[in-house]
């Protein structure tokens, strides 16, 4: 029972905002401890090679260099990886992209380490390079790893594929791809490693999983997990990218500590970050899709390959959500879909806000556009007759007995954005204009949380103190998106009490047991859970304590404007306080810890199906556009973006994520690319890797729908990731309606626009 | 490189340090100096996020050397309230929830800071041109401008 209810769908204001407004916050870059060391990596020379020899010696004897260190003082295991071990933090026998360690280096200035790597002299065998994952699955391609190229191949099998296309009256097949990009969070990289007295190592950062990254930072140090703390400063931003990365320099800068016995802080320069940090997959997508003259669409045959990079990383899960969503929220009664993840000599590619799905919503809905073309229909018509209703049955097989939305989305993002008017009138008005004009949409759903990818569960404690004030830790971490403040509420809700009586404890693994990585859209619907679970076990002892003193039954009682009542006499209370006391005196423990398991689910990997998610999300977006066809220029006007999340607990960390999102994708969509010739990458800074400026992003109209799902706190889903999937294509539709340019490949900049292919970089440049 | 002397007022009060001339304004402020507000970015004048007021006017911290600030004003994010009382801009980014991760966020009140100070009403163009070299990855931009606007002197009459 929920018992003060007015907080839930409120939002009062973040409770880490003063400190950040103010300058006080402390991010990894910020802490500063007596003695510490500044690290400094000496990266590949190659991106395919045998490291014959490391010569450290010269760097050694630099005054002011307090260790180098190789994969020979690697203390533990050479690797990590979260489902392939292939990560080697410092490479030994030989690199796979130029972002690897060959050595690293801790000096008492960053400008010592910087020269000490400049003499430390590598001899490499150099090997031929795989830059195209096509190229890498050919029979004689060179071996990446030595269990060859393929990292996965995931499938998708729904009908009979043959019926489905001969039942069809056309077929129409297309190729689209999309780019590598970065995550551009504005704060690089950052670790400071040192070993407490008991042998402890802490690693304090950038962090996002912290379990993750304590788990690797444990096998690659050969430490027990009790032994190594991985600590979270305040996050410059993550949105899935601060994870493996974030395990590779926690190690690097954990070896240097041990080596020196000194604090050892690590940070990488935007150049680096760039470099070696992953990135969001590039995929190449074909699609082949039967549909009926009525606009039925009756099978998909899909085949995509993703640029996994040197490392695994996520590819496997990131994969295996594209294999899942692959047909869009339609109805398709034949489905076969085939995606391979595979190693190239680039940078490695892994989780990123969106997580295998930007990539397949652009091809698939820049496809409902062009067959709704082919069949003479208007793309909402022909989404209509297509798109997905409650208990429908998906791709996977799975019955969706919730409440499918995507009817609604499309209904509210139209009307509100005038769709059917602009539709008809931005053709008319564009013949005699310079600047042309287009609107267009783009509808998803998506699985909720980790899904069939692996257990998933999540723990919270909630502490009330002998004060009044409470405290409530997890495992989950605030990036930015407002956790802290929306679990302060779930307690606050819970307790009866005011938000400000809420403390939330550091984000420490030696605090909490480990509740799973923060990814996946999922903390608010498992961690919320989680937190509930917690806030109303101590609750409970509260009653029971009050329920003697007032005698009368326990479940009577709740908990509101710090009081505990009878339900039906608020007259018969005990103040909060006071219900302490009493649970205190009578020994009861006003500590909670609250676990939450997700719904049951499951995946069958060789016949590819399966109910993959316990619940879905359902969106729709609208782009209008303004093109410039003599430059290319695409300005986004006005977007319109519409997300079912069960519940808005905190509407204004909802919108937040909607317009941060939404601008994510606009970069994704018209500028953003990680160029890369040959495993060289061309874009070292922001002055080269562009991400929309104030001046890039039009009027974002946030649109919250809620329909309360069983599986939430409160009904509600989630937020974040499907915000960032829509926008791209939206902006290809549009484009395509203002120009009549139908562009199968992101980013949608100048040069695609005016010449309709890509500018091709000078092969390759010396670093 | 020997070091030279530096004199400059630095949020209200003189100060004098010794530095490398080589040494950047944001790195004197963060490591000399101790006010970690500023933040590092990209280390080469392309986000904003170490923005700070020099003789009023916003500048790339990165881009600055130390010398060059020698007899001049400095405002940082910390110099932009007392501790307690905080500056309208700064209450204006609390109440319109414009901050997120708020890594860019001292870089973006300090911009937005010295926008208001030259230019007390400005338009929504005007605010997105003075923010357009403050990158930002979280907001969207929405509620950061949204925040400028209402604490602007025609903040009353904000639109939604």
């Amino acid at each position: 029972m929920n018992q003060n209810p007015e907080i839930i769908g409120t939002s009062p204001k973040r409770v880490d905002v003063r400190e950040k407004v103010t300058g006080a916050a402390r991010y990894g870059s910020d802490l500063k401890m007596e003695g510490m060391l500044y690290a400094k990596v000496k990266h590949a020379e190659y991106p395919h090679a045998k490291i014959l020899s490391v010569k450290t010696g010269r760097a050694k004897k630099l005054k002011g260099v307090a260790a180098v260190a190789t994969a020979a003082d690697v203390p533990g295991n050479p690797a990590f990886g979260a489902i392939i071990i292939d990560n080697q933090p410092i490479a030994g026998d030989k690199v796979r992209y130029l972002g690897d360690a060959v050595a690293v280096v801790a000096a008492e200035t960053e400008a010592i380490a910087e020269k000490a790597v400049s003499l430390i002299k590598v001899k490499y065998k150099e090997l031929p390079g795989l830059f195209d994952p096509r190229d890498a699955l050919k029979p004689d391609a060179p071996l990446i790893h030595e269990d060859g190229n393929l990292i996965v191949h995931h499938k998708t099998r729904r009908g009979d594929i043959e019926a489905g296309f001969a039942a069809a009256d056309r077929v129409i097949e297309r190729s689209y791809s999309v780019q590598r990009v970065d995550h551009a969070y504005i704060e690089p990289e950052v670790v400071v490693a040192y070993f407490e007295p008991d042998g402890t190592l802490v690693v304090k950062g950038s962090h996002q999983s912290i379990f993750n990254i304590r788990s690797a930072v444990s096998g690659v140090m050969g430490l027990p997990l009790s032994k190594v703390r991985i600590v979270q400063a305040s996050l410059g931003g993550s949105f899935g990218g601060k994870d493996d990365v974030m395990s590779v320099l926690s190690c690097r800068a954990g070896i240097l500590a041990q080596q020196t016995g000194r604090p050892v802080m690590l940070s990488n320069s935007r150049e680096d970050s760039l470099i070696e940090s992953y990135k969001r997959h590039p995929y190449f997508m074909d699609y082949k899709v039967g549909v009926k003259n009525d606009g039925t669409i009756t099978a998909m045959e899909i085949k995509m390959v993703a640029d996994g990079g040197a490392y695994a990383s996520m590819t496997q899960f990131v994969t295996w959500r594209s294999v899942v969503h692959a047909t869009g929220p339609y109805r398709v009664p034949h489905v076969k879909t085939d995606v391979y993840g595979v190693y190239t000599n680039n940078t490695y590619t892994g989780a990123f806000r969106g997580f295998g799905s930007p990539q397949i919503t652009f091809a698939y809905e820049s496809l409902m556009d062009e067959i709704a073309e082919e069949l003479g229909m208007e793309p909402l018509e022909f989404r209509r007759i297509n798109i997905l209703h409650d208990n429908d049955i998906t791709a996977t097989g799975q019955i969706l007995d919730h409440t499918v939305s995507v009817g609604q989305a499309l209904d509210v993002t139209t009307s509100a954005s005038g769709w059917e008017e602009k539709r008809a009138r931005f053709p008319k008005e564009n013949s005699g204009r310079i600047m042309k004009r287009g609107i267009g949409l783009a509808c998803s759903y998506r699985g909720v949380a980790l899904g069939a990818e692996g257990v998933d569960a999540t723990g919270a404690t909630v502490r009330i103190h002998s004060d009044g004030s409470v405290d409530v830790a997890t495992g989950l971490v605030e990036m930015g998106q407002g956790l802290k403040t929306i679990f302060s509420q779930i307690v606050a809700a819970e307790l009866g009490i005011p938000i400000d009586k809420i403390q939330y404890r550091p984000t420490d693994t030696s605090l909490i047991v480990d509740g799973g990585p923060t990814v996946a859209s999922r903390s608010t619907i498992m961690g919320g859970s989680a937190v509930k679970k917690a806030a109303i076990g101590v609750r409970e002892r509260l009653f029971q304590a009050v329920s003697e003193k007032l005698d009368v039954a326990p479940e009577d009682l709740i908990a509101a404007d710090e009081k505990i009542m009878l339900k039906n006499d608020p007259s018969r209370s005990v103040a909060f306080l006071e219900a302490i006391a009493l649970a205190l005196e009578t020994g009861l423990n006003l500590s909670c810890f609250g676990w939450h398991l997700s719904p049951p689910i499951w995946w069958d990997e060789e016949a590819g199906k399966g109910d993959a998610y316990f619940t879905y999300v359902y969106a729709c977006q609208i782009a209008e556009v303004e093109v410039d066809p003599e430059t290319g220029k695409v300005n986004v006007v006005e977007v319109w973006a519409a997300h079912d999340v069960g519940k808005a607990i905190n509407p204004d960390t909802v919108r937040g994520q909607i317009y941060g999102g939404v601008a994510t994708a606009i970069g994704y969509g018209l500028l953003e690319d990680v160029e890369m010739v040959d495993g060289v990458t061309k874009t070292m800074n922001m002055d080269e890797y562009l991400i929309p400026t104030a001046m890039d992003v039009g009027k974002i109209n946030a649109i919250i729908l809620e329909n309360y799902d069983k599986y939430g706190p409160y009904g509600a889903k989630s937020i974040a990731e499907p915000t960032a999937e829509l926008c791209a294509p939206a902006i290809a539709n549009a484009v395509y309606h203002a120009t009549g340019k139908r562009i199968r490949d992101l980013p949608l900049n100048l040069e695609r626009i005016v010449l309709g292919h890509k500018l091709i970089k000078k092969k390759r440049r010396v670093r | 490189m020997e070091n030279v002397q530096i004199k400059f007022i630095l949020n209200g009060e003189a100060v004098e340090v010794s530095a490398p001339p080589s040494l950047t304004l944001l790195k004197l402020l963060r490591e000399k100096l101790g006010l970690t507000g500023s933040k590092p970015g990209c280390e080469r004048g392309e986000c904003g996020a170490c923005t700070v007021l020099l003789d009023g006017d916003p500048v790339n911290s990165c881009l600055v050397l130390a010398p060059q600030v020698e007899g001049r004003e400095v405002i940082t994010i910390e110099g932009i309230s007392d501790g307690e009382k905080l500056d309208p801009i700064q209450e204006a980014f609390i109440s319109e929830s414009a901050v997120q991760c708020g890594y860019c966020t001292p870089g973006m009140i300090i911009s937005a800071k010295a926008l208001l100070n030259r230019n007390p009403s400005p338009s929504r163009d005007e605010i997105k041109r003075a923010i357009s070299g403050n990158l930002c990855r979280c907001t969207g931009y929405t509620k950061i401008i949204k925040a400028i606007e209402v604490c602007s002197a025609s903040g009353a009459a904000v639109e939604e």
